[in-house]
């Protein structure tokens, strides 16, 4: 990306002082109002003063208040340079509000002894909660199953490019096949775990037992084995994602520039042979970034567990995402939860950067 | 004159050849195809039945058994109770409208931050403090990577403290942050394929650069849009955990509706089978009309 403005604009603003004054007193103002409210409020919950708010939303509405005066002063104090920030401004106090204070509460939470079932508030309680994890051999069976989940990616887009490379052929029915092979994307995993996980792999009447025993196997048990079940998590998950894999790969087909390939027919290559010398290398880029992407989903992977097996049996199946669920919802450990949630975040950080340092000179667009 | 020349020995082998590519070809089409549909076909058609037809394996109406109204009766929406007043449909009804607002507002609210900041970084050069362009780029599509169950406990209890847990707008305010990245990356691309002559023509003529962006390069963006926009639904009403976590009674939507039906009791066959459907179809209907823009915004991130 270029560091210049690619839209050149001429302005000759005027600003006078005292109009600069007004924007500044616009933010601070605001800003001043948030923070008696938050102070007052924080007072009040301690019980240091009597009259107060019953929620903390005063305080929110006047974090919006401050919100928009930010943005508003920018063209009262910058004129045409403040309508530029105007772009960008809004969606980024809208991200830094919504992830970076949550952060750090959560960096906070994590250290603190917090069970939502007792009665006591927070207690922050040293490396209690990294010794805790060190030592819970659930949460690193969870992150070994990850490693998995994210490897079954290798054979979803070896599928995904079949699957791309017929719909790119000379066929008929084009459009009904695009749609068709798009709707497992479309549905919710929710639907899916129920439609396919309960109901089609019912071990007495569901249509895959049938056919089971069918092929000649006598008592079909989809999630009764740890590699049976989680290779079953893995297929359900990889009919509703292949999909997307699938148009990027396509798209990035439909883009390869005709003559090159026909060129390597003339020259007497096979099938197979243009495939793996001109179209294969041809597509790399866009195959990376298909795979990082998908990576990315992957690594958030948790819905179809929690509604299938809810981790089972005996964990073969949890993500790291599914694993905390359950930490929050039955046992209510939220500090616990919490530290393991950061400490998963910063492993996918460590993980997603180094890929992303291997493989960005192939992407098309590095990130 | 072809006869002359198919009538040779090695022309007929390369005909076998091409048709047994096509037969091969159509084979696994439809054979995908088949593992495509049949979980749908098989949700649907199970909708229909009684418990009988479910333990016997019937698959083809009317062939193998007589479709019941059953299971779309216990949610209230078969013919003969369509007209009567039932709980389970306004029970449905309720979180089908919430599943609605809800995808509805965060796509779209997504769409409005996401496009203009897209605009912005692919126009002008922005400096806030040590962040450049790219950096605000990077920072923008670096929460794709952030996992929603970092997010979720801080987010309960800053909703407590707001009285934002069990309310739409709670779950409006972070769909619209899980999916701003992809409308980000989507429009990103969409501006910058709009040749930036047209904006300065604009300005010429005397427009504003806000002005230039609404009535100029809007209009031409659009379809990039809706594609971001579909895009974001599809996510949005498919969410589950932040759902389940934030919401209780009153904002609850249709998948924490579908899961909650699962755990309880044994499984009710054609109600589940129903409320399945009912849940997916919305998305069904949008993937088959619109399937030319889903297609579009999944490609804008792969190809230049």
């Amino acid at each position: 990306m270029s560091e210049g403005d690619l839209l050149h604009t001429v302005t000759a603003d005027n600003i006078s002082d005292g109009r600069r004054r007004l924007g500044k007193a616009m933010v601070w103002g605001s800003a001043g109002l948030v923070a008696i409210l938050g102070l007052w409020q924080m007072l009040h919950e301690t019980g240091r003063v009597s009259g107060g708010f019953e929620t903390w939303r005063p305080v929110l509405y006047a974090y919006l208040l401050w919100a928009t005066a930010l943005c508003w002063s920018q063209v009262i104090v910058r004129g045409e340079m403040g309508k530029r920030t105007l772009f960008v401004l809004p969606a980024a106090l809208f991200v830094i509000s919504l992830v970076v204070f949550p952060l750090l509460f959560a960096l906070y939470i994590s250290f603190t002894d917090w069970n939502l079932a007792s009665a006591a508030g927070p207690q922050p309680n040293g490396w209690d909660n990294i010794r805790q994890m060190w030592s819970d051999a659930f949460y690193w069976n969870a992150l070994k199953n990850m490693v998995y989940y994210v490897v079954a990616v290798s054979v979803e887009y070896m599928i995904a490019f079949g699957l791309a490379l017929l719909l790119n052929a000379q066929i008929r029915a084009r459009k009904f096949f695009r749609v068709v092979f798009l709707l497992p994307l479309m549905l919710s995993p929710v639907a899916v775990s129920w439609m396919v996980g309960k109901s089609m792999m019912e071990i007495r009447f569901g249509p895959l037992a049938r056919l089971a025993r069918e092929i000649g196997i006598d008592n079909p048990s989809f999630f009764g084995s740890p590699e049976m079940a989680r290779f079953m998590i893995m297929a359900m998950d990889a009919w509703t994602f292949i999909p997307f894999m699938m148009i990027m790969l396509l798209a990035g087909l439909q883009a390869l520039p005709r003559e090159i390939i026909e060129a390597s027919k003339v020259d007497g290559a096979t099938g197979w042979q243009s495939f793996k010398e001109v179209i294969f290398p041809l597509m790399l880029p866009v195959s990376v970034t298909a795979i990082v992407i998908r990576i990315i989903f992957k690594l958030k992977l948790a819905d179809i567990i929690i509604n299938v097996t809810s981790g089972g049996p005996g964990g073969a199946t949890d993500s790291v995402t599914s694993f905390i669920f359950r930490e929050y919802r039955d046992r209510s450990n939220v500090g616990y939860g919490t530290l393991l949630a950061i400490v998963y975040l910063v492993l996918i950080v460590i993980f997603i950067t180094a890929l992303l340092k291997l493989v960005s000179r192939y992407m098309e667009r590095p990130a | 004159m072809s006869a002359i020349f198919k009538d040779h020995e090695a022309d007929r082998k390369v005909d076998v050849r091409w048709w047994s590519s096509r037969v091969a070809i159509y084979g696994a089409l439809i054979l995908w195809a088949f593992i495509c549909l049949f979980p749908i076909y098989w949700t649907l058609t199970t909708s229909f039945k009684l418990a009988p037809d479910v333990m016997k394996g019937n698959m083809i109406p009317w062939v193998d058994y007589t479709p019941k109204w059953k299971g779309w009766e216990s949610l209230g929406l078969s013919p003969r109770l369509i007209g009567e007043v039932s709980t389970v449909r306004e029970e449905f009804m309720k979180r089908f409208w919430n599943s609605t607002i809800v995808a509805l507002s965060a796509s779209t609210l997504a769409v409005v931050l996401g496009s203009l900041a897209a605009y912005g970084l692919s126009r002008f050069n922005y400096r806030f403090g040590f962040m450049r362009n790219s950096d605000i780029s990077f920072f923008f599509l670096s929460q794709m990577i952030l996992p929603p169950v970092v997010l979720a406990l801080p987010f309960l209890v800053l909703y407590k403290s707001l009285a934002l847990l069990d309310s739409r707008i709670g779950l409006i305010l972070l769909y619209t942050l899980m999916v701003l990245p992809i409308v980000i990356w989507i429009m990103r691309d969409q501006f910058q394929g709009i040749p930036t002559e047209l904006e300065e023509a604009a300005l010429v003529d005397g427009l504003g650069i806000w002005g230039a962006f609404l009535q100029i390069v809007l209009p031409i963006a659009l379809p990039g849009m809706v594609a971001a926009f579909i895009l974001s639904l599809v996510l949005c009403w498919n969410e589950y955990f932040f759902a389940a976590l934030l919401t209780a009674t009153d904002a609850k939507t249709l998948p924490v509706m579908v899961a909650s039906q699962t755990g309880s009791q044994g499984i009710n066959w054609w109600s589940m089978a129903a409320l399945s459907s009912a849940a997916i179809m919305p998305l069904v209907v949008v993937a088959i009309f619109l399937e030319k823009y889903i297609i579009k915004g999944m490609a804008a991130g792969a190809v230049k």
